[in-house]
């Protein structure tokens, strides 16, 4: 019994190191099951046996949802600069790097223009394996920039949210970000441009205190994490545990704050029947 | 009286009561020169300390528990208030309060964060950490304030949003969203005085505004120095480096460009001298609403706007 145990952890552990699954064999975090790669990848990456949703990265789901070929990514290259020389337990500069060198990205978010059922959009979709998803000036700079595009040439935007909130790092700037996310969403809405937010797990913190809530449509995926305060604080707060379910998209369903749970595989053809109904296409 | 004392106060303090000792004696002897001499002393020993704060200390002052809070500006600053309760939707949040109030005679709303000074007044206004229901009052009275045409005031002062189990039910994250949302598009000017502790989105949630001030000796960041001690250091035990790294203080943040003003405090803090901190920040606040009354309402908004989104730094 013993050795079973061990040998278990520390096949799950190799499991959750890992952001986006790679290699030929997964394992699903969930029931267990052993998933090839290319079954993952035509289920969407959700498992075949129990429907868990794997957490993916930002190019990962930019390619589920758009017409093939059709992204154009904006901004690529913007990355931190590190505004108030923060260091903790290492340089906030070293860190940054770091997670350049490992994703691949610049930082945890991605916008660009592309099409979803030839309707023309504006992306948005972040990546939580570039420091938890986190929000700094980044961030908040290229979704307030794409809802500026979305503005501009009068099409919709479609955020894809995966955060555990306002980067620490960037101190208050990176709380200003709320602000200013929710003012360019505010202009946004004025003008009747569309708004469609999908939140993924986890989206809590400062992220879905701004512009993850304010969807004209809130969809979530099945089971994932949403909330203002983490899990852990809200226990410690009310010195119990929390009930089963408690912030997974079905609650936030339940209590009114997303209009649908909607599973990945089934997310771009539920995009393109609704932009049909929100967007009117003007000359 | 038990007043709270803090650690880099005592010197102060002491030497304060030494001084009101002596003046017991001044009429039987001769002393008036030692008082005058022990005088100065506190007065350079209370420049040298508060000239000298580290960020951590000013912590420790934002959160002083005999500062004066919202319902005390309003009562030294104001005449005729009335205040105003519920969200229309499900209670009234006792961790904001909102309502009308003359300031020199400009009608105003004001609306502020409410925290308590004892242990039963505390657990009435949850130490200031408001639900839900408290954001949606404050957007209730702004829209109200906005239908009148009358300007907004707001007054920051939270350890952060309630962070509690109902609070998630009833969208804590969605109902500062909202927040924020419209409050970047109210037709009237709003102006954000940060009064004590800004912690987060729970101080944010009632923080967009056309000109943010901030008193002298309090903070406002994304996360408080202990929480982000536990997070970063794993370890509650690095709430002082953690409140340098996240430069939270008033002359840091007005470096930054995230506030507009630094309200003077008195010499020692607000809670030294209420009614003179009350005084200070009515003049300011009279100066920066006659100037704001002047702009149109579509001009105000995009001020407002705009400054937000200049906010933060990047490289290309």
């Amino acid at each position: 019994m013993a050795w079973f145990r061990r040998s278990k952890v520390s096949i799950q552990q190799e499991a959750q190191k890992k952001d986006i699954p790679d290699g030929m064999w997964n394992k699903c975090d969930r029931c267990g099951e052993i998933i090839h790669r290319k079954q993952l990848e035509e289920q969407s990456f959700t498992c075949a046996k129990c429907g868990h949703h794997f957490r993916i990265g930002a190019a990962e789901y930019i390619a589920l949802l758009l017409d093939p070929g059709t992204f154009r990514e904006i901004d690529r290259k913007m990355r931190s600069s590190d505004p108030l020389n923060f260091t903790d337990t290492k340089p906030y500069k070293q860190r940054i790097k770091e997670s350049i060198k490992k994703t691949g990205l610049f930082d945890a978010v991605r916008i660009g223009t592309g099409k979803i059922g030839s309707v023309p959009v504006v992306v948005s979709a972040m990546d939580f394996s570039f420091i938890g998803g986190s929000m700094g000036s980044v961030v908040g700079e290229k979704v307030a920039r794409a809802s500026e595009r979305a503005l501009k040439s009068r099409i919709p935007l479609i955020v894809i949210s995966s955060s555990g909130g306002a980067r620490m790092m960037e101190g208050a700037i990176s709380l200003m970000q709320l602000a200013k996310t929710s003012a360019r969403l505010a202009q946004l809405a004025e003008a009747r441009v569309p708004y469609i937010s999908i939140l993924t797990d986890p989206t809590t913190g400062g992220v879905t205190a701004s512009f993850a809530m304010l969807g004209d449509i809130n969809i979530a995926e099945p089971g994932a994490l949403i909330g203002f305060a983490g899990p852990r604080v809200i226990k410690q707060t009310i010195g119990r545990d929390l009930p089963q379910g408690f912030q997974r998209a079905e609650f936030q369903q339940e209590h009114g704050f997303v209009d649908m749970v909607v599973d990945r595989k089934e997310m771009r053809e539920k995009l393109i029947i609704l932009l049909k109904y929100l967007w009117i296409h003007k000359k | 009286m038990a007043r709270t004392v803090l650690e880099f106060e005592k010197p102060i303090v002491e030497l304060e009561q030494k001084v009101e000792e002596m003046r017991k004696y001044a009429d039987s002897l001769d002393i008036a020169d030692e008082i005058r001499i022990m005088e100065e002393k506190v007065q350079s020993l209370r420049k040298s300390v508060f000239g000298n704060l580290t960020r951590w200390q000013k912590v420790q002052l934002a959160r002083h528990p005999d500062r004066p809070y919202t319902l005390d500006y309003i009562e030294m600053m104001t005449t005729d208030f009335v205040e105003l309760h519920g969200d229309r939707a499900f209670s009234d949040d006792r961790a904001i309060v909102g309502g009308l109030a003359r300031l020199d005679n400009i009608p105003v709303m004001i609306i502020g964060h409410q925290k308590g000074r004892d242990t039963k007044s505390n657990v009435y206004r949850n130490f200031g950490m408001p639900n839900p229901e408290g954001y949606r009052k404050a957007l209730r009275l702004m829209n109200l304030a906005a239908k009148f045409n009358r300007p907004v005031i707001t007054m920051l002062d939270t350890p952060g949003a309630f962070p509690g189990l109902e609070a998630e039910e009833r969208g804590q994250a969605q109902a500062i969203a909202r927040n924020l949302f419209e409050m970047s598009r109210l037709p009237v000017p709003i102006i954000v005085v940060i009064i004590g502790e800004g912690a987060s989105g729970g101080a944010l949630g009632i923080g967009v505004g056309n000109r943010v001030l901030m008193l002298e000796n309090t903070w406002y960041s994304v996360i408080s120095p202990e929480s982000c001690s536990s997070i970063l250091w794993r370890s509650w035990d690095f709430k002082e480096q953690a409140a340098e790294a996240l430069k939270l203080t008033a002359p840091d943040l007005l470096h930054e460009g995230i506030i507009d003003r630094i309200v003077p405090e008195p010499l020692g803090g607000a809670h030294r001298n209420p009614a003179q901190a009350a005084e200070i920040l009515k003049d300011i606040l009279v100066g920066e609403l006659k100037k704001l009354q002047k702009i149109k309402p579509d001009k105000l908004i995009d001020m407002r706007v705009e400054k937000f989104c200049k906010m933060g730094e990047w490289e290309k």
